[in-house]
């Protein structure tokens, strides 16, 4: 689709006043994109690795829990399972306004929060969970 | 031909009958991701260690084996109809036909690394 230059743009992202609603929604793009990219190929890494042998897997494993790995390994990760959370909590918020639910002014306001409060709240109990408790 | 607009071109055409499918299956796939990603994840806290025997008994069980098959193919088919619409509102012309046709070319790629992986795992023969 070709656009004649000279003519104007609609009112753009820059001059609306932000909220939580338009945090969530690009967030769930940027989760979306993130997880697409750096989980789904940690996810056939992992399985490749898996799958080529007790010594591939042992370098995988070594990988993660040695060294600067470790440290790499363990940033992804909790980055990735904030991702996961988000764009989970962000989907379901999706679903549900997909059917017409939650488009009141206060109501959107509150499940946009909340999909943040529970995303960060869910990584933090989960690594607390992993790191300390296994 | 040039004075119609892009509008005037279709109006009168009809419906693709395919508008809403691309949408309706990015639903279908969240829903059917979402069910198979919480057994994933449980299943995975719940093995007693990360190592090469837990995680390759665990996948040789037709029970753990066909989920995961399941798991990858919703995860997969969700990402490429995700990113579709990412770069479907971000780039534009022959450089949108390009990103999402790579897209299309890495997604299945990877995919059917996983994908493979598994089946591999699965089939091969019980650790002496």
């Amino acid at each position: 689709m070709s656009r004649n230059t000279s003519r104007p743009l609609s009112p753009h992202l820059t001059i609306w006043k932000w909220g939580p609603h338009m945090l969530v929604s690009i967030l769930h793009r940027v989760t979306g994109s993130g997880l697409s990219v750096v989980g789904g190929i940690a996810l056939a890494w992992w399985l490749v690795a898996a799958a080529s042998g007790e010594e591939a897997y042992g370098k995988f494993t070594g990988f993660l829990t040695e060294g600067w790995g470790m440290w790499a390994g363990l940033v992804v990760g909790i980055g990735l399972t904030w991702a996961l959370f988000q764009h989970t909590f962000s989907g379901l918020r999706h679903l549900a306004m997909d059917i017409g639910a939650g488009f009141e002014l206060q109501t959107n306001k509150f499940w946009a929060q909340m999909t943040i409060v529970g995303s960060v709240l869910a990584t933090a109990l989960l690594w607390f969970y992993i790191l300390e408790v296994k | 031909m040039r004075s119609k607009t892009a509008l005037g071109h279709v109006r009168g055409l009809g419906s693709a009958r395919t508008g809403a499918h691309h949408w309706w299956l990015e639903r279908l796939t969240s829903v059917s991701t979402l069910v198979l990603f919480v057994w994933f994840f449980v299943s995975i806290l719940r093995l007693p260690d990360m190592g090469y025997e837990t995680v390759t008994t665990w996948l040789r069980s037709p029970l753990n084996a066909v989920p995961m098959l399941l798991f990858i193919l919703s995860t997969f088919w969700h990402i490429k109809l995700g990113m579709q619409v990412v770069w479907e509102d971000y780039v534009h012309e022959s450089t949108k036909v390009f990103a999402i046709t790579l897209t299309n070319f890495l997604v299945i790629g990877v995919g059917a690394l996983a994908f493979f992986s598994v089946l591999k795992i699965a089939f091969g023969a019980e650790a002496q």
